[in-house]
Parts: structure tokens; C-alpha cells; sequence
């Protein structure tokens, strides 16, 4: 009896040539294998608004504040070996500064979201700085308390408004500038930190999260690179922050909440860690998902894990990586 | 001599608890020449090394770099003064093909200083080096990723790093353990050539017959201490340094 053996073979696709940013490019077939993904992506964000009626309009502007959030939370687990979990410390640095802004000094919020965005990443950056010395869980525990300490402090001296918050702030001018401001900021950072990964830069945190002690004697302050990471990571949450106070109007300690923190993984662990792209959609996918899902009342949480638990037991991977790879490879079977 | 030394190590003690991992060591290392340092496993190699680099505090002692001060300066900062190591442990940027790894220390403040702030076609500079030391670059080998280079390979990126930084002093830290005699026949050129550009080399090593071969002077390290200091042959013929690092009962050694 024959038995005849097949196994699966993958092979690369040629376009890559040496390194992650050089392409030998000959065809416009080859072209538009790199284009297609890029533009899609593109005009699919911006189309969204468009195609939503105003409720999921709303949810929309949420998920971009989830996703900038995840793509920040990516860059700085995958590339630099920090897992923070201060995603709500950014969100509320950012929203309490552009609320406080406006509320005190009336400021429009055109001009106070950039201005929160920066002083709240300095603070954000400030914060986390003496735990920089800190790898792994123990950064990521210590990264957790800060916005529980915020909270209890804002509580306890009753400042910023306590636990009221202070409502009424100026919001956006319409639906069409709230849902573009957020979609736009994430194009532009999602591609910046794509490209800064590869730069010099970002060569180097990646070495620190690769061996931090070579990058030390290779002459290198791995402590000046980490701050410079987190200032940009706290820089997208920042603005994350300072756009949620003024979609809703309103600050209060809910800006420190959990969930700044937590969802950003999930939306990782289903988007695909490292990819950046991945927990963008990750960040898509979940939100409007939870709240679909609120129907189910009480059940929505446990519907809400099967989802994350089946994504990791499946597709450890996750989404991006996955589909990156059926993409960037040619799979066939060959008789052995 | 003293005065001529690149770098001196003075009564260096440091301990782990109750383990004494360096007990009160002297040395000099003099400018163009090669040291070697030997010993048994645990007899302290590597944490003096640590002592000297700054990733350990000594609990006394001091370290001298061309007369200056370098103890309780962070491992950086001693490195962009052109004193550099390798790891005995290599985990390389593994995520990163092999020349991107020399992008690191191409980025250094002694780099860019001897640059003159340019630091132009890195990539270039980064592929030279590695070149220089071994990879061929017509089979591909600097652009593989460091994951899945082969331990020789790793051996010399280790090399290329520290080479990289435009080091007076180079401490390699077990270079040839786990290679076979023809990788090391082709890493020894590479060591001799940087000796003869100028660059003062310590090797800690356990492969005696390669490493006699490249030394002008050995030191013998035992339970933190130094044992014995010399030329290779006469350090061989002591019956302590016999005792402690080969057993009694060896009596044909050394290169």
C-alpha cells in the first residue's frame, strides 16, 4: 500500500529585499500588492463615518479612543518591552488638563486638546519615570496604581471638582469634526510609529526589549530611550484623554477608569501583538462588539470573554499577524 | 609600569550575600597587549569583568581608566569611554537582522562624537564592520535575522558590537566557549588584527591552548583571588595554579 504524504510548504513572497524597509518593485502588480492593504485601510476609516447612523457614529468616535490607546499600549509592549497598563493615567491626564482649560480659562477646545495632549504627556511621562527601572509585570503593576492614586486624591482633597466632575464643557462643533479628528490622529500615528520602529530610534527599543544590558554597553542610556518611548506612547493617550472630555462635555474621576487600561489588551491579544495595525482593528472590533452585545445585560461580560478566550486558545497570534501571513506568503501543499 | 597602565583594578572586593564572588584583586592592563584570564567556574571572571564595565558595584575598590575614577559610573556612560565588553550569555537583537544590531552602538555618544555628530550611511558602516569580521556578505549573512544566525555568527556580533564603538579596551568575556577549532582558527586573525590596530584586549577563557596562543600575560583567578599573574608557560608551572584549575593529577598542560 502507498501511502501518499503531503505537507504544506510556505514560501515568501519576493518583495521584500533584505531588510524590513527596502523593496525591489518592478511591476505595478508588485505596486499595488503593497498599496492595496495601505489604502484600504485608509479609505476604509474614513469612509466609516459615513456609512454609520448617529448612534454607531457615537460609538465610533469611542473606538477611535480605545484604538489610539491600543496602538500606544502595542507600541510600547512590542518594541520596547514596557507592559503599561497607565492607559487610564493618560486618559485622565489628558482630560482633566483640556477640561480644566476650558472650564477655568474658557479656552476653546481646538486649542485646548493640543495643549492637554503635550502637558499631560510631560506629566504622564514625569509620573512614570522613577519606575522606568522597573521590567515586565512589575512595570506593568506599578503603571496600574497611578490612576487609582489619582482618583483618591482628586476624592480626597475635593479639587477638580471631586466626585461630581465638572460638566458642561465646550464640545466639538459636530459629529463630522469629532469623528474625523479621532480617525485622522489615528492614520497619522499609526503610520509615524510604524515608520519610527524602523528608524534608528526605534531600532534601539527594540534592543532594549531584545537585551537591555548589550544596549547599556553599547554606550547607550537605555533610561533616556525608555522616557523618549513613553513620552510618545503618553503623547496618544494624551490626546485620547483630552478628545473624550470634550465629546462629552463633561470630566470626572471616570476618566482614571479600568478600562483605559484593560481593553487596549484585548483589543492586542485579538488584534495581534506587535503588528500596531492589528490592535487599531482590535480596538474596532471590540467596542462596537460590547456594545452590541449590551442587550445580553449582565451576560455581555461573559459573552465578551468566550470571545477574547477563543481568540487565544485559536488564533494566539492574533488577527493581524494571521492575515499578514496568508498575505505575505504563498502556501501550497507538496507530496513528500 | 604602573604609570603606563590603560587600566587598573585596585583591591576590587565584592560579595553576594555570604557568597565572596571577588576578593580584594589587583591588575593592570597595559595598553596593546592581550590578557588572559583563567580560572575554575565560579572563581569570579565574569563578575569582575561586571566590576569593571559597571553593571556590578563593587563593595570596595576602585577601577582606574587612563588615571580616572570609572567606579559607581552607570555601564553606559563607561562604555562611550571606549571601554567595552562582550557577554558571555549572547541574546542578540533578535528581532533584528544582523548589521541593524550594530545600528545600537552606531547611535552611541562616542560614536557620533568621533563622527562629528554625522553619522551618515549607517547600514553601510554597520555591513563593513561585519564584513571585517566574517560575514560574508555575498551569501546574505549580515541581512539574516540574529535569530537564526549559528553560535559562531553570534560569537562575532558579539565582537562587531563592542568593535563597533571604537573601543580602547575590549574585555571578551568567553568568545570561544562552544565553538570548534575552526571557528576559532578563524576568530583568532580577527582578534590578532585588533591588536595590532591598537586595541587593548582582556580574554577570560576556559580554552587554555587557543587562548595562550593570542596572550602576552595571564592572570589565574581562584575563589574571588588571584591566584597567580605571568606568562602563560610559567603560571602553568606553578603547582597551585595546577591544583586549583586542573587537578592534581594533570601534568602535561597549557599551549
Amino acid at each position: 500500500m502507498v501511502i501518499e504524504e503531503t505537507r504544506r510548504k510556505r514560501l515568501d513572497r519576493g518583495i521584500k529585499v533584505r531588510t524590513e524597509t527596502l523593496y525591489a518593485l518592478s511591476t505595478w502588480r508588485e505596486m499595488a500588492y503593497l498599496i492595496v492593504p495601505r489604502t484600504v485601510l485608509i479609505l476604509g476609516l474614513l469612509l466609516l463615518p459615513l456609512i454609520l447612523d448617529m448612534y454607531w457614529q457615537r460609538v465610533l468616535c469611542t473606538a477611535g479612543i480605545y484604538a489610539i490607546l491600543a496602538l500606544a499600549f502595542d507600541f510600547l509592549a512590542a518594541y520596547v518591552g514596557l507592559v503599561c497598563l497607565g492607559g487610564a493615567l493618560f486618559i485622565g491626564a489628558g482630560g482633566y488638563i483640556s477640561g480644566l482649560l476650558n472650564a477655568y480659562l474658557g479656552w476653546p477646545p481646538l486649542l485646548c486638546i493640543p495643549i492637554a495632549t503635550l502637558a499631560g504627556a510631560v506629566i504622564s511621562t514625569f509620573v512614570l519615570l522613577p519606575c522606568l527601572r522597573l521590567r515586565g509585570i512589575y512595570f506593568a503593576i506599578v503603571s496600574f496604581m497611578f490612576p487609582l492614586f489619582a482618583v483618591h486624591i482628586i476624592v480626597a482633597l475635593n479639587v477638580f471638582g471631586g466626585t461630581e466632575g465638572i460638566s458642561a464643557l465646550a464640545i466639538l462643533p459636530n459629529i463630522w469634526v469629532e469623528q474625523y479628528l479621532i480617525l485622522g490622529m489615528i492614520i497619522v500615528s499609526l503610520f509615524a510609529i510604524r515608520r519610527l520602529v524602523n528608524e534608528d530610534i526605534g531600532l534601539i527599543l527594540r534592543g532594549i526589549k531584545d537585551n537591555d544590558q548589550a544596549v547599556r554597553a553599547s554606550g547607550i542610556s537605555i533610561t533616556a530611550y525608555k522616557t523618549k518611548a513613553v513620552f510618545i506612547a503618553s503623547l496618544m493617550g494624551c490626546f485620547g484623554g483630552a478628545y473624550l472630555s470634550h465629546l462629552y462635555g463633561w470630566l470626572g474621576i471616570s476618566l482614571f477608569a479600568m478600562d483605559f487600561s484593560i481593553l487596549p489588551i484585548a483589543a492586542c491579544v485579538m488584534g495581534g501583538m506587535g503588528s500596531l495595525v492589528g490592535p487599531v482593528l482590535g480596538a474596532f472590533i471590540l467596542t462596537p462588539m460590547s456594545e452590541a452585545l449590551r442587550g445580553f445585560g449582565q451576560l455581555r461580560v461573559v459573552l465578551y470573554c468566550l470571545i477574547l478566550i477563543g481568540f487565544i486558545v485559536y488564533k494566539p497570534e492574533g488577527l493581524m499577524n494571521y492575515l499578514q501571513r496568508k498575505y505575505h506568503q504563498f502556501e501550497y501543499w507538496e507530496r513528500v | 609600569m604602573d604609570g603606563e597602565a590603560l587600566l587598573q583594578v585596585k583591591n576590587i572586593s565584592k560579595s553576594f550575600g555570604g557568597v565572596k564572588a571577588v576578593m580584594d584583586v589587583n591588575l593592570s592592563l597595559f595598553k596593546g597587549e592581550i590578557l588572559g584570564i583563567i580560572g575554575p567556574n565560579g572563581s569570579g571572571k565574569t563578575t569582575l569583568v561586571n566590576l569593571i564595565t559597571g553593571f556590578v558595584r563593587p563593595d570596595s575598590g576602585e577601577v582606574l581608566f587612563k588615571g580616572k575614577k570609572i567606579t559607581g559610573i552607570q555601564p553606559h556612560k563607561i562604555a562611550n569611554l571606549g571601554l567595552t565588553r562582550t557577554f558571555q550569555i549572547m541574546r542578540p537583537y533578535h528581532s533584528l537582522s544582523a548589521f541593524k544590531n550594530l545600528i545600537v552602538p552606531l547611535n552611541s555618544p562616542r560614536v557620533r562624537r568621533s563622527r562629528g555628530g554625522r553619522l551618515g550611511d549607517r547600514d553601510a558602516v554597520a555591513i563593513d564592520i561585519l564584513e571585517e569580521i566574517g560575514f560574508q556578505r555575498d551569501a546574505y549573512v549580515p541581512y539574516k535575522t540574529a535569530s537564526s544566525l549559528p553560535l559562531g555568527y553570534l560569537k562575532r556580533l558579539e565582537l562587531a558590537r563592542c568593535i563597533a564603538m571604537g573601543p580602547e579596551i575590549i574585555i571578551c568575556d568567553e568568545i570561544f566557549s562552544g565553538l570548534s577549532m575552526a571557528e576559532i582558527a578563524t576568530m583568532v586573525p580577527v582578534l590578532e588584527k585588533l591588536e595590532m590596530e591598537g586595541v587593548t584586549i582582556m580574554m577570560i577563557e576556559h580554552r587554555l591552548r587557543e587562548l595562550f596562543r593570542l596572550v602576552n600575560r595571564v592572570i589565574v583567578m581562584n575563589f574571588g583571588e588571584k591566584l597567580a599573574e605571568g606568562i602563560p608557560e610559567e603560571v602553568m608551572k606553578k603547582q597551585d595554579v595546577r591544583k586549583a584549575y586542573l587537578g592534581t593529577e594533570v601534568d602535561n598542560v597549557g599551549g
